[in-house]
């Protein structure tokens, strides 16, 4: 059954309550590679919106289409995967031939959205909850912008952090990932706020 | 019927992205026509949206590239004037500082996407590709074999210079690969060339050479490269080269006594293990013999006893450092190997007040 949940709250549920990132946990990887930068932050955060946004809508057709009728739900899986490697092999095209600047920004972590856990868990999560296609786009889309809110804080975070005296051996990652607990417990503050599983 | 449908919808979904996929690619990759400008005389007009390299090759201009194309070699570099996007991580290794400021590029790794300016040496116009075909394969040392190849027209290329083997997919290699051997033939014998080539244990092209090749077969090649020549000044030439580093100086030698010329010293130091390694002693002495101003000095550093050696022993290094202690001429060095070898040689030649710049090398790594 599809929950009666109104599309806007779902949208802003996906950016603060249930931040993919910070509530989930679901692509730390490039999240903390890729940070130490505003430029390419930006960049990756632009490119996981418009994936998310996108294969979460292609694969919820796909699913009520195509494994739903066929009894392949089982599928779910690997379908889901290769439409996303699909898109983001196309969105590299395109960004090579709009701008080769963000291209080489983006460089290895372009092609590694495919395995970002994010993309799919939100692909997955849209199943497990019965969305319907216009709560999906908004929650594909919301899940998008809360991943870049959340990478675009840390790495203004990391920029001061970097001038902090910060004890040797928790200087990069350790630092990081405290901070990562940080900015979690912080968005914990919004939960009171909306209520959306 | 059932276990299929799950295969057959994968499959086909795969299929239809895959699809997808070409057609996306064939619009946004398509460039359209572009122009190459070359050294403000010549324009191409090309196909975009492929590497320069590919590009230049496909319009018989033929940059060297001795790793065919794989970023590894930094032999293709080509000075681009127009702005073709910053350097590509898989560049900067491989460009100096002064380079990166001149604009030199990796023709192997930028794509064209519109027209675009390129300078290149005159002498890559001269470059052509011929059909060889094998005329005989012998075996100089245990692990060196000499192969001769004849060609359909006539090559135009300096004693020094090298060439690209065209090697085919055999085996378990499924592309061909290009690999660059100096040439050891004489540059009057216009429709032959002869390449002395040492097995690499398990490398591509020196195992087919080695263990495929055979006589009357075909064989492409692609050249002449490369600006290891003599140069033409008064100076003694200092020659240091072991195994099939031969190859260039055997090239020059034989260019020399051909030409007949006397007024210049030629110093050739071969350096070896033992004598299994040496090759070629006697057609050099006899060319010692008959040209007074060429020394043939070959230094074995571990001689069996067997070898029954009487000539130098020690390594190259320090045979060459105590002859060019006694000897007080103005000196060029030619150097021909391993990085290792022309190291330690070029160490020790600076050492004896040969400047730097005349010291001229070609490194087979
Ligand atoms: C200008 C120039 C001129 C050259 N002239 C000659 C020439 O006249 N004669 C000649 O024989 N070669 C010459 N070379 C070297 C030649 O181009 C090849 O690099 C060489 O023959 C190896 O090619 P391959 O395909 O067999 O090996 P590849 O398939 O390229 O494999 C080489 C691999 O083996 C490793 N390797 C390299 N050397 C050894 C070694 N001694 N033992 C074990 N592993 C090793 C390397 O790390 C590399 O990974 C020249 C190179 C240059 C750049
Ligand atoms: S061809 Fe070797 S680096 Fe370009």
């Amino acid at each position: 059954m599809i929950p009666n949940i109104n599309p806007f709250i779902l949208f802003f549920a996906a950016i603060f309550t249930s931040n993919i990132l910070l509530a989930n946990f679901l692509g730390m990887c490039s999240f903390i590679s890729v940070s130490k930068d505003e430029k390419s932050s930006n960049g990756l955060g632009i490119a996981v919106t418009f994936v998310m946004t996108i294969t979460t809508t292609i694969n919820w057709f796909v699913y009520k289409y195509i494994l739903v009728p066929f009894k392949l739900e089982y599928l779910k899986y690997i379908v889901f995967i290769i439409v996303i490697a699909a898109i983001v092999q196309i969105l590299e095209m395109l960004i090579e031939r709009v701008s080769i600047n963000l291209y080489m920004a983006l460089g290895i972590f372009l092609p590694l959205i495919t395995v970002n856990c994010a993309i799919l868990g939100v692909a997955l999560f849209m199943q497990l909850r019965n969305y319907s296609l216009i709560q999906t786009i908004f929650y594909g889309t919301g899940s998008g912008l809360g991943w870049w809110l959340a990478i675009v804080l840390l790495s203004s975070i990391r920029k001061k952090v970097d001038k902090a005296p910060v004890p040797p051996a928790l200087k990069g990652p350790g630092i990081t990932l405290i901070t990562i607990g940080f900015m979690a417990m912080a968005f914990i503050g919004f939960s009171g706020m909306l209520n959306v599983q | 019927m059932n276990i299929l449908t799950a295969p057959i919808i994968v499959a086909v979904l795969s299929a239809i992205l895959a699809t997808i996929i070409v057609i996306i690619d064939g619009i946004v990759n398509n460039y359209g026509e572009v122009t190459i400008n070359i050294n403000g005389k010549k324009d191409l007009k090309v196909k975009g949206g492929s590497k320069l390299l590919t590009t230049l090759s496909e319009q018989k201009i033929f940059i060297p590239s001795a790793c065919g194309g794989r970023g590894s070699c930094g032999m293709c570099k080509v000075k681009v004037i127009s702005d073709v996007g910053p350097i590509l991580p898989t560049e900067a290794p491989l460009l100096s500082k002064e380079e990166i400021s001149k604009n030199i590029r990796l023709s192997c790794q930028i794509k064209i996407k519109s027209d675009i300016k390129i300078e290149i040496p005159e002498e890559l116009f001269s470059v052509k590709k011929y059909k060889g075909k094998i005329v005989s394969i012998k075996d100089v040392t245990h692990d060196i074999k000499e192969v001769r190849i004849e060609l359909p027209e006539e090559i135009e290329f300096k004693a020094g210079q090298y060439a690209q083997l065209i090697i085919p997919p055999y085996d378990k290699i499924k592309e061909s690969v290009q690999r660059a051997y100096s040439i050891a033939s004489k540059p009057s014998e216009k429709n032959i060339v002869e390449f002395l080539i040492r097995l690499v244990p398990k490398g591509i092209a020196t195992t087919y050479v080695h263990t495929k090749l055979k006589e009357n077969q075909n064989i492409d090649l692609i050249g002449p490269f490369g600006d290891f020549y003599v140069r033409e000044t008064n100076a003694d030439m200092i020659c240091v080269a072991g195994g099939s580093g031969m190859a260039p100086i055997k090239s020059i030698i034989y260019d020399m006594y051909e030409k007949n010329i006397k007024d210049r010293n030629i110093w050739y130091f071969f350096g070896a293990r033992s004598l299994k390694d040496l090759f070629y002693l006697e057609e050099l002495r006899k060319i010692e013999k008959e040209l007074p101003n060429f020394h043939f000095i070959p230094a074995l550093s571990e001689p069996s006893p067997e070898d029954n050696w009487k000539g130098e022993v020690g390594l190259i290094t320090d045979v060459l450092n105590k002859y060019l202690k006694e000897n007080q001429n103005h000196k060029e060095g030619y150097l021909c190997g391993s990085p290792g070898m022309i190291n330690a040689c070029v160490n020790v030649m600076t050492k004896n007040g040969i400047k730097q710049e005349e010291i001229y090398y070609d490194n087979f790594a």
